[in-house]
């Protein structure tokens, strides 16, 4: 902004105000003293010690942190996979099909991709538990992945690997020792988005979820149809620490990438 | 380590571009018994409909440094990619050492390339990077060092070996990436436009360092370049390409005086090419030369010929620039004289270049080198001249 003028300064305020002042208010509320949700109390932290006390919460913060690795590293090996053959095996007939089968997950209603795969772990009378969870985030964080992978191997240079294969590696050999060091960051990157959006995935969980198995977004929201507790306050402002931590090593991560790619086009 | 210390040199022969005769090579060329390091039969490489190398036959020899010369898109990459494995003939065979390698892949050939890019891995070091090939040929850790820093020693960068790429010069990659093809000790060394990325004055030396290199090691080199000056340079032999075919392939003397088309006459160095009318053989100094005329003129000229031609035909008279001698007077002395006028001279400092207009419209151009300073010059513009040239400076070419 070179100019400051009441109108930008105005927009800008309600702009932000808009998408952040909810999330503030929760933050401050979650330090609140008074029992209720809506009463300013005094400031106190008891209710992070409550939440330390209430074995359902906790047990179910350890299942999506659990879900959550499962599914980003799963999404991530797949995702890079798919990546590869996307922008690797050139023309074959139906790439464009493939690709757009790829992506297309990522406008899916979610309350579709949730249905299917119950429908699908039902069909192959899968009991529903952590394992669908995990799996049924796999399948649509992998897209992500993907999409992450593939830009970045767009740029890759192709005679990289050749010069591998030349100096005596097997195409194998050559993947792991020069592909993939390369392409971490963007590996790095599409697992983090894959973990956050597990996290806080609340449809597709609650879709295949099962007793036993019931992650934090789940409980946040059946806890709350029963009147919402400061506990939920401290909770939430916990997972959105670690959601907006996740990102922003994301793109600290992707930085680097850009950086160091800006280095090898000099 | 010189493959070929067994064959004595041949008599009589032109030594080519900087080699004198004999060395390293021996022109095992032109021996019936040499045996070729590679060998290509009738290959053809399409891409769809496109045909990027087409039925090309070639022998390379132990010990040489092989040119392949063309303008981009001539196949002469496509030719190279096939012998380092990254890609396969649509058909014909590849022998290296006499062994069909086409279902070799890439990582078991003997070959090494140093890639136009450079390819260096960006998250190693100089060292690491040269171990690479070392480590995955089994040799052992004390001798991947060993030889890592011998390589570094022979392209001079051993104070450079805990760099990243993206901490060096061009020239410095470049120094890296040969040293890397060549650490695992190939039989035969590609080179694909080695040279390209870097400025004028630094791809001379480097030329000459290539050079003294491969001779150093005897390694057979065969190199890709759309430069000619460089071919000229650094080659043996070379082998000029036009649309995936092999136009000619012989020594850089060889290709500059005696281009057995039109195509390599022009794309190598500067030509010009006259319209000719043949009349018929006639000897000069003992040797055969062909007499001919030229539309506007009613005097005889003659030329040497790749191949014999019949009176009455079409043909092209190609003439370098510089073996044309302008004045102002008729030289009774030379075998061919045309007469001109002064239509622009190109003046570059140590050369000036005259175009002469004939009087059928058709422009010659003359070199002269400069030895006197540009003042005291007394030819200039609508002069009336004479270009005169001996029977042995031009070659008539077929049509």
């Amino acid at each position: 902004m070179r100019r400051f003028t009441w109108f930008n300064a105005t927009s800008l305020t309600f702009g932000f105000a808009f998408l952040y002042l909810p999330i503030l208010l929760l933050i401050i509320y979650s330090f609140n003293e008074s029992k209720l949700v809506t009463v300013w109390g005094g400031f106190s932290t008891k209710w992070y010690g409550e939440l330390m006390r209430n074995e359902a919460m906790l047990d179910a913060a350890w299942v999506t942190l659990r879900v959550a690795f499962f599914s980003a590293s799963l999404a991530a090996v797949l995702g890079t996979m798919a990546a590869l053959v996307l922008v690797r095996a050139g023309r074959f007939k139906g790439r464009t099909l493939f690709s757009g089968m790829v992506y297309a997950p990522l406008v899916m209603p979610e309350v579709i991709t949730g249905l299917s795969l119950l429908l699908l772990f039902i069909s192959l009378n899968l009991d529903r538990g952590m394992l669908t969870v995990t799996l049924a985030h796999t399948t649509f964080s992998m897209c992500y992945v993907a999409v992450v992978v593939s830009s970045r191997l767009v740029t890759f240079d192709r005679s990289l690997e050749e010069a591998a294969l030349d100096l005596g590696a097997s195409p194998l050999d050559a993947f792991f020792s020069v592909t993939l060091p390369i392409i971490a960051p963007a590996v790095v990157a599409g697992w983090l988005l894959a973990f956050t959006l597990s996290l806080d995935d609340l449809v597709i969980a609650s879709f295949n979820t099962g007793p036993g198995a019931t992650t934090l977004p789940i409980k946040i929201y059946s806890a709350v149809r029963l009147g919402v507790s400061p506990e939920i306050n401290a909770l939430s402002t916990i997972l959105i620490a670690v959601v907006s931590l996740g990102v922003i090593v994301a793109s600290l991560a992707d930085k680097r990438l850009a950086k160091s790619r800006g280095n090898q086009a000099q | 380590m010189v493959a070929t210390s067994d064959k004595t040199p041949a008599k009589g022969t032109i030594g080519s571009g900087n080699r004198k005769p004999g060395e390293s090579t021996s022109q095992a060329w032109l021996k019936e018994d040499s045996v070729p390091i590679v060998e290509f039969r009738d290959v053809t490489k399409r891409f769809g409909d496109f045909t990027a190398v087409d039925n090309v036959s070639l022998k390379v020899y132990p010990g040489e440094f092989f040119a392949l010369l063309g303008p981009s898109g001539c196949g002469k990459s496509t030719l190279l990619r096939m012998l380092a494995g990254f890609e396969t003939p649509t058909s014909g065979t590849i022998l290296l050492d006499g062994k069909d390698i086409a279902s070799t892949p890439p990582n078991l050939r003997p070959v090494n390339m140093m890639f136009q890019s450079y390819a260096l891995f960006p998250h190693l070091t100089v060292a690491q990077n040269i171990a690479f090939g070392l480590k995955r040929a089994g040799m052992q850790k004390g001798a991947v060092e060993e030889r890592t820093r011998e390589m570094l020693r022979l392209v001079k960068m051993e104070q450079f070996s805990g760099r990243k790429p993206h901490q060096m010069s061009g020239g410095q990659r470049q120094r890296v990436a040969l040293a890397r093809s060549l650490a695992r000790n190939p039989k035969l060394l590609l080179l694909d436009e080695p040279l390209g990325a870097l400025d004028a004055k630094l791809r001379e030396s480097t030329q000459f360092e290539l050079v003294n290199i491969q001779e150093k090691l005897g390694t057979t080199f065969i190199i890709v370049t759309h430069d000619q000056e460089e071919a000229m340079t650094v080659a043996t032999r070379i082998g000029v390409m036009n649309h995936g075919v092999l136009a000619q392939v012989d020594t850089p003397a060889d290709i500059y005086e005696n281009p057995k088309s039109r195509f390599v006459a022009d794309f190598i160095g500067d030509v010009n090419l006259i319209a000719a009318k043949v009349g018929g053989a006639r000897k000069v100094d003992g040797e055969d030369c062909i007499h001919f005329t030229v539309d506007g003129y009613k005097q005889d000229f003659v030329a040497r010929s790749a191949e014999p031609l019949a009176k009455g035909t079409e043909a092209y008279l190609a003439i370098r620039p510089e073996k044309i001698t302008i004045s102002k007077s008729k030289d009774t002395q030379a075998a061919n004289q045309i007469e001109g006028t002064v239509d622009d001279i190109a003046y570059v400092g140590n050369l000036s270049t005259y175009h002469v207009r004939l009087a059928n419209g058709s422009v010659i151009k003359a070199q002269e080198a400069n030895r006197r300073r540009i003042s005291n010059r007394q030819i200039t513009w609508e002069d009336k001249v004479w270009l005169s040239w001996t029977a042995g400076g031009g070659l008539l070419l077929a049509n």
